[in-house]
């Protein structure tokens, strides 16, 4: 038995079956990382010793015969913009190189109270603003399936951690795809949770009224698994909520009728690798011959989506990353006035991705703007939400592709922001209507992956995980 | 099209030091995006209320406050800071 090669649902099977123990199971991960990651550069930080002792505990407790927790003594990897006390936490950029996380995001408590084992930090863009993670300080992370291109992003350490088999469940943060792109480029399942759903106390905030963190997992039994263990209302997280997680059961052999599966007539116009799109529609045909209802139906405001996302975003990371100021944590330039500590160190420690939306928010916000652009990009927010809320008036789900084109060349899209703003075109419209969102390996194109977007209404996670599971038997 | 002197403002609000060699091309990609979204002009939202949080009409949206009480100790917070004196951060000087 190749230990790596397992899911969570299998491992844990073996851990309760005493098959292998947690120890084993953790050293074959960290194996895998000292591998592989030189080439693919998933990992940031790795914990080797804290990870066998954590791995030890768990086997301790399957000894005890106590109830064994799902993610006891399970190796799982954390994007570097979420909290682990202790560890450093960089967000991949160089204004936090230095900076040691002095306390545990909740999610992070919430793996750990279950004995999940944390192997490592996870390379992401740098304050997860990006679709490729080129925008790490640290440098580029690679596709496991082809090392020439990008994992996607800005999740794209958690992808390929997954993806190459180095964890066995990942977290990742997706605030306009990025958990989502990143799952689809790699071939593994990542979800984005309803807004809410889940706390994001220790994330690093990008844009409040978007951020979710949402597993990246091997398959979709395994992200129902994590979800279920970091979900929930957390006092520190005043936007979470206890989400009344509605019960699906999926009915037996497989075979879904009575299911409406919307598919949006925008989503296939122009802009669409026509491989992608094949792939795409094979798959729905699958489902309709499992016995789903496929109905076409309309979001009219879909190509505003993006141009929406862009002044929302980039004028809440804007108003966000103004705590980066050289004075409380993280890199400091030490200058003779107090404006020259923040200009030198904010204008040193940020990149360039970052310093380009800290100036377009700031633009959006400023004086003279705010109406033209951040309030009419609200108000258009409404519209993409009412579109959502009119299509599911007539359908359970919505399936779209998670994106338009196949993982790119690392270097291609870089030097062009627009360009690479364009990958995220299927995705952020979920985030501004704050709906949960599944990306399930649907195919490939050579020995590139695709990905399906099953999209939901808010709070029926449940009916996704059904929903995708299926796939896996039809 | 943005114009250097407005790269150079906008810089100053965002405290963000701009190397003079940058300013051109962040002028120009900013310049690229904002034509972009130029897009947003054409959707009538004359009627239209605008939309912070997204599930504000399905949730029922109130404001959380709590007490202003420090749950941890503030020490290894202000230890972070790059200057300190007597468990308080240091700042330079603003007052002349």
């Amino acid at each position: 038995m190749i230990l790596t090669d397992l899911t969570i649902a299998q491992a844990h099977q073996g851990l309760k079956k005493r098959e292998f123990s947690a120890v084993e199971l953790c050293r074959a991960h960290l194996d895998s990382i000292k591998n592989k990651n030189k080439e693919i550069f998933a990992f940031l930080a790795v914990r080797e010793d804290s990870t066998l002792n954590e791995a030890k505990k768990a086997d301790d407790l399957i000894a005890s015969g106590k109830d064994v927790p799902m993610l006891a003594g399970i190796p799982v990897a954390i994007k570097d913009n979420i909290l682990v006390e202790g560890m450093k936490c960089t967000a991949a950029s160089k204004i936090l190189e230095n900076y040691v996380a002095p306390y545990d995001s909740t999610v992070v408590k919430k793996l750990k109270k279950q004995g999940a084992v944390i192997l490592g930090k996870t390379n992401l863009d740098e304050f997860a603003m990006g679709s490729s993670t080129e925008n790490s300080w640290f440098g580029p992370t690679r596709n496991p399936h082809d090392a020439t291109r990008v994992p996607g992003g800005s999740s794209g350490g958690s992808a390929a951690a997954v993806a190459a088999n180095m964890a066995l469940g990942a977290l990742g943060s997706d605030t306009g795809g990025s958990v989502r792109q990143p799952a689809s480029f790699c071939g593994v399942v990542g979800l984005k949770p309803t807004y809410g759903a889940v706390s994001r106390y220790g994330l690093m905030a990008f844009a409040s009224s978007l951020d979710q963190i949402g597993p990246i997992t091997k398959t979709v039994e395994d992200a129902k698994i994590i979800f279920e263990a970091i979900k929930g209302k957390d006092p520190l997280d005043s936007t979470s909520v206890e989400s009344e997680i509605s019960n699906f059961n999926p009915p037996a052999g497989g075979q879904i009728p009575n299911l409406r599966i919307g598919v949006p007539k925008e989503y296939f116009m122009k802009g669409i690798d026509p491989e992608v799109e094949k792939i795409i529609k094979q798959a729905i045909k699958k489902y309709e011959k499992a016995g789903a209802k496929i109905v076409e139906v309309s979001l009219p405001h879909a190509e505003y989506a993006l141009p929406a996302y862009y002044i929302i975003s980039p004028s809440e990371a804007s108003a966000n990353l103004a705590r980066y100021d050289g004075i409380k944590y993280g890199f400091s330039k030490q200058e003779k006035s107090l404006l020259d500590v923040y200009l030198k160190s904010r204008g040193e420690g940020f990149g360039a991705e970052v310093r380009r939306r800290i100036m377009l928010g700031t633009y959006a916000l400023s004086s003279g703007y705010y109406e033209a652009y951040y309030k009419r990009a609200q108000k258009v927010r409404t519209k993409i939400i009412e579109d959502f809320n009119n299509a599911f008036k007539k359908v359970d789900m919505i399936f779209t592709p998670t994106s338009p084109i196949l993982p790119f060349k690392i270097g291609e899209k870089i030097d062009n922001p627009l360009a690479m703003y364009l990958v995220d075109i299927y995705t952020v419209s979920i985030n501004l209507a704050g709906l949960p969102a599944l990306s399930l390996p649907c195919g490939k194109v050579g020995n590139l992956p695709v990905g399906l977007q099953i999209i939901g209404k808010p709070f029926e996670e449940n009916k996704i995980f059904e929903t995708g599971k299926v796939f896996q038997t039809i | 099209m943005i114009s250097l002197k407005e790269v150079r403002h906008i810089a100053a609000l965002a405290r963000l030091n701009i190397a003079k060699k940058e300013e051109e091309k962040l002028g120009k990609d900013l310049s690229a995006v904002l034509d972009y979204i130029e897009k947003l002009k054409k959707v009538d939202v004359s009627e239209t209320k605008e939309t912070s949080h997204p599930l504000a009409s399905q949730l029922s949206i109130k404001n959380v406050f709590r007490k202003d009480e420090s749950a941890e100790s503030s020490q290894n917070l202000v230890g972070l800071a790059p200057e300190t004196k007597d468990n308080y951060v240091k700042v330079k000087s603003i007052l002349k």
